[in-house]
């Protein structure tokens, strides 16, 4: 799509949650109201920058995630922008009522950053790997939910959220994945963009997963399957005009996610689709089991979720729905 | 506080109390739902703070340079609303509709639905980490002469969040943080002692690093003046152990946990009423 003018190649790889830390200090030199407030993981969510620049606009909680949110919701009652990091498993894991009742129900505009999210955690292991964060923050009224496919993306997913003025999550991963948009790449809160045309399914995908699902398009392209790639990094409000009409050409779906598919992008997908416009699906992501260690492409072929795994989803999609119409 | 308010003297405020006290029975009787027993225990305190302490107005909720008061149990948001229908909020009668569909007054508080209510609570133990949030925005933006008061109950004290809090306003010094524990020893399931001790309550506070005065929390002098003491502190944040008797003025409700999250049916309320008209006997009532 040359209008959303996407990386030439993905071979650079960086961390999603490096564009925070970038998007964050400059979200900080943009607006005077805008303060971090971290959970004792400052350089490993990446608010050093801001930290260093804006040392009085710096919150340090502590270990202490309940606590991370809920001063984070004082604060901007009192008209900051507040942006509270912490690993995923712990915020929103540990302090979901928190968030619920002092910033969804309070509507206050706290920025709730979940790093280490996914399998892409890796070594640490299942306690780390959070993986229904998308599921416990999508249920939230007022709640947007945002998982940026990559760094460029998460740093102007950052300061969209900085001039938004819900309350928001956004999830980013640990370890380096491809870039595979550039500076011109639009992003808008609520948007959803199809990175590739096809017409035979649609890949839909958010986070980390965008990489592999535009890799196993091209997979499927060489056994003749078209396959439309539509990125979705806004969860929550979903971007249901898009899914619809790309959904309305292919008539074929396979969601990808990181995360657990009850309640995930698969769960939204499939809200979407069965009131709307019900379609053979199939939710390529975490089916209701936890993690382990092990490295992040090791994780991903095992859990099934490598781009080899997601063509062969598509296959096996489309010779059920074939199957079926016989 | 605002103008009217100055200068009114000790039984003028003891006088307010007892109005609004009043204003709690009648209004939990019609709910037929609701917590009797902290509210009206803490109706001295409530008095003290809008008929005193705070400075607001009540024609302009969101004044700029308004206190900011946090009520962290927020179970007892009946007497917040019976005190600021007395101060001029919004109309009496409103206090009718507590508890009922489509009123501002919501069982537990809503910022959203009532203009001066600063945040939205009910599940414990999350007012005095949020007071910290609005102390530091305050320090950060220079407007430190704001107070952030946030009153507590004892029993919440359980939920580790106020001590996470604790923590952390001790460790940025929050000078501008004045809080109040509601002592009353009873919580849902007895006294606070047999369900979760509390006690050397006083030491756990100074461990955590706070400035700690305890007075009788049904004196309204004793309020006024332990406050405005606190505003003298300024190495510490300042905790006022605020002892006082759940159910107070009146009799069958005093000291007697079962009344914690019980509304008076009519029979209960006219004695209660006819109690507090009387001042417990002591004079009679121009309404019997």
């Amino acid at each position: 799509m040359s209008d959303l003018f996407l990386a030439e190649d993905r071979k650079k790889l960086e961390p999603i949650r490096k564009g925070y830390g970038r998007g964050l200090l400059e979200a900080g030199k943009r607006w005077d109201n805008v303060v971090a407030l971290c959970a004792d993981l400052t350089e490993s969510t990446q608010m050093h920058l801001f930290a260093e620049a804006f040392p009085k606009r710096y919150v340090e909680v502590g270990v202490a995630e309940q606590n991370l949110v809920t001063v984070g919701s004082g604060l901007a009652a009192m008209g900051k922008i507040p942006f509270v990091s912490s690993y995923a498993a712990f915020s929103p894991g540990r302090n979901w009522e928190q968030i619920r009742t002092t910033i969804c129900l309070n509507d206050q505009p706290v920025k709730i950053i979940g790093s280490h999210a996914g399998l892409y955690t890796g070594a640490d292991g299942a306690t780390h790997q959070m993986l229904e964060d998308i599921a416990l923050m999508r249920v939230l009224p007022n709640m947007v939910v945002i998982a940026p496919g990559d760094s460029v993306e998460a740093q102007k997913a950052t300061l969209a959220m900085a001039s938004d003025k819900r309350p928001n999550y956004m999830r980013v991963a640990r370890e380096a994945t491809p870039i595979i948009t550039t500076d011109k790449t639009p992003f808008e809160i609520g948007k959803a963009y199809v990175f590739r045309e096809g017409s035979d399914v649609t890949l839909i995908s958010t986070g980390t997963m965008t990489y592999p699902a535009l890799e196993a398009a091209e997979l499927l392209e060489k056994d003749g399957v078209s396959a439309e790639v539509v990125h979705v990094p806004t969860i929550k409000p979903l971007d249901g005009a898009t899914i619809i009409k790309s959904v309305e050409k292919t008539k074929h779906v396979v969601t990808v996610e990181e995360a657990q598919i009850i309640g995930g992008l698969g769960g939204a997908v499939a809200e979407l689709l069965g009131e709307n416009l019900p379609t053979h699906m199939t939710r390529v992501g975490m089916k209701d089991r936890f993690g382990e260690s092990g490295k992040p492409d090791e994780l991903l072929k095992h859990f099934g979720l490598s781009s080899a795994h997601i063509a062969m989803a598509v296959h096996h999609l489309m010779l059920d729905h074939a199957n079926h119409k016989h | 506080m605002s103008k009217e308010q100055k200068g009114r003297s000790i039984h003028e405020l003891e006088k307010i109390a007892n109005d609004i006290r009043l204003d709690l029975v009648k209004m939990l009787e019609q709910a037929g739902s609701g917590h009797s027993a902290g509210p009206l225990g803490l109706a001295d305190i409530f008095t003290a703070l809008y008929f005193n302490l705070l400075k607001h107005d009540p024609d302009n909720p969101d004044w700029p340079e308004r206190d900011i008061l946090v009520l962290s149990n927020g179970h007892c948001v009946p007497i917040r609303y019976a005190t600021m229908a007395q101060a001029g909020y919004f109309d009496k009668i409103e206090l009718k509709t507590l508890r009922e569909f489509g009123s501002r007054l919501q069982g537990h508080p809503e910022r959203k639905k009532l203009p001066g209510m600063e945040t939205t609570s009910g599940p414990l133990g999350s007012g005095l980490s949020q007071a910290a949030g609005m102390a530091l925005g305050l320090r950060m933006d220079n407007a430190q002469h704001r107070w952030v008061y946030v009153v507590l109950s004892d029993g919440e004290q359980d939920e580790g969040n106020t001590w996470e809090a604790a923590m952390l306003a001790s460790k940025y010094k929050l000078n501008n943080i004045i809080a109040i524990t509601d002592r009353n020893n009873i919580q849902i399931d007895g006294p606070t002692e047999s369900v979760m001790p509390l006690e050397n309550l006083r030491d756990k506070w100074e461990a955590f690093g706070w400035h700690v005065i305890e007075i009788d929390g049904n004196n309204i002098e004793a309020v006024i003046d332990a406050c405005n003491m606190a505003k003298a502190i300024v190495e510490k944040p300042v905790m006022i152990i605020a002892h006082t008797i759940p159910g107070k003025g009146v009799s069958f409700m005093e000291y007697d946990f079962h009344w914690h999250g019980m509304p008076p049916n009519h029979e209960q309320a006219v004695k209660a009423l006819k109690e507090l008209r009387t001042l417990g006997g002591k004079i009679r009532s121009e309404h019997e």
